[in-house]
């Protein structure tokens, strides 16, 4: 199979890469690049831990071809905090011990930043509505959600 | 495997008429990636529809709609004017999937991967939605209930592609609305399903009504005989009861995992009552 030529933006830099017609962009990130924030739960779309943000839509990474990325805007897990200072939503996370193996965490990170980005105010049902596309197999989404909830107060104090 | 990316549907058609393997359109991938993993499909080439000029638009026209076939479904949720004139279709495009999922998933591909469940085909069936089909004998207009054949087929031919999913402009006192059972709060697929349109006269009167059970049969039913059951009707207990018995008899469904013949049986009459009430009241009906 030919390798297909990419031309991308990846937290704000420029990315050329090579890759396989049916390569998923999740496996690019992670093999090709060395992002490997994103992670592979099911592979189908299931359980959100590969999610990533595309042209300001929250997506699966796994459910995106690598040559789909040709021409956008891809925001992973590795462009959310500044250096060394923490995303509010990262840091809530942490406080509130909001996750427990951690293989969840990047997808949960992500999916609630898009959720604030839209709604900065959610309710607790618009969260749990929101992050329903996240599996966590360890903490039960109690100290997720209130994590969200910390944080979003946070972010609409900043 | 080749991945192309046309910028016209004229050399999209092309390339999938010319293409001598196995060819896949690829909108949101949400169902063609997974079957892809699991090995169900191997295309030996992929035409990604999404750079064509229009497709991934809705646009209003002085007929209805047209909902380009990249559209995700979570842009349909974002179309004011479509949900006030549709509310029935945006919601049953808003319940596949996952945030993630609506990011991506599209109602032409829903249509195309001739799922029986599939959630948004029974509110399309129900809302007389067209498909503009492009192929290389050119362009034609269909019923979307004659896109799905059966579980995963359809009745396009090699090389068509549907550009768009039209939805005519309302007449006043129209409404429509769509309804599952699942057995959680979402994330899951319909055991059983219906969707019902409706117009009123002013008087409250149903003068143009068309319902479909989706989950029940190998492809979306259309429901005749219960559109005649609500057209003359102000949706009294009577109707409902009626249309409730009509639907549970035009039902065909299997045995699964999800729920049995009887079950889908009794649901489906249930939906199809609570969908009209909910599609009546939208039509401003009391």
């Amino acid at each position: 199979m030919a390798g297909v030529a990419v031309s991308t933006t990846i937290n704000g830099d420029h990315v050329e890469y090579l890759c396989q017609p049916d390569e998923t962009l999740l496996d690019v990130l992670r093999d090709r690049l060395g992002l490997t924030g994103a992670k592979e739960g099911c592979g189908t779309g299931d359980c959100g831990a590969c999610s990533i943000i595309l042209d300001d839509r929250l997506v699966c990474s796994c459910l995106v071809l690598g040559a789909e990325a040709e021409g956008r805007r891809v925001e992973t897990i590795e462009g959310m905090a500044h250096g060394d200072k923490l995303h509010p939503l990262q840091q809530k996370f942490l406080e509130h011990a909001a996750l427990q193996c951690g293989i969840c965490t990047p997808g949960f990170l992500i999916a609630a930043k898009d959720l604030l980005a839209k709604n900065p105010d959610p309710t607790e049902e618009e969260i749990r509505f929101g992050l329903a596309g996240n599996l966590c197999r360890c903490t039960g989404y109690d100290k997720i959600v209130r994590a969200v909830q910390d944080a979003a107060s946070v972010m609409k104090g900043a | 495997m080749r991945y192309i990316r046309p910028l016209s549907i004229e050399d999209a058609v092309g390339q999938l008429a010319g293409s001598a393997g196995t060819a896949a359109i690829l909108a949101g991938g949400s169902d063609l990636l997974v079957r892809m993993k699991g090995g169900f499909v191997e295309p030996d080439l992929i035409v990604d529809i999404k750079a064509i000029e229009g497709l991934s638009e809705i646009r209003e026209t002085a007929d209805g709609f047209s909902i380009g076939a990249a559209v995700p479904c979570a842009v349909l949720g974002e179309s004011a004017a479509l949900k006030k004139a549709w509310p029935g279709v945006v919601e049953a495009a808003k319940l596949i999937g996952s945030k993630q999922v609506q990011g991506r998933c599209t109602i032409t591909g829903n249509l195309c991967n001739a799922s029986p469940a599939a959630d948004s085909v029974p509110a399309l069936v129900a809302a007389g939605a067209r498909a503009s089909v492009v192929g290389p004998a050119g362009r034609r207009t269909i019923p979307v209930e004659s896109v799905p054949t059966g579980p995963g087929k359809t009745s396009l031919a090699k090389g068509e592609i549907i550009e768009a999913i039209l939805l005519d402009k309302r007449p006043p006192r129209s409404g429509d609305a769509y309804l599952r059972f699942i057995p959680r709060t979402e994330m899951d697929i319909a055991v059983v399903s219906a969707g019902v349109n409706l117009t009123l006269d002013e008087s409250g009167v149903v003068i143009a009504a068309r319902v479909a059970i989706g989950a029940a049969a190998p492809t979306v039913l259309l429901v005749e005989e219960a559109a005649q059951v609500l057209i003359g009707s102000k949706l009294d207990e009577a109707a409902l009861e009626r249309l409730a018995k009509v639907c549970s008899g035009a039902c065909r469904p299997i045995d699964d995992k999800r729920g049995t013949v009887e079950f889908r049986r009794k649901v489906a009459g249930v939906l199809a009552k609570r969908a009209a009430t909910s599609a009546y009241a939208r039509a401003g009906g009391k």
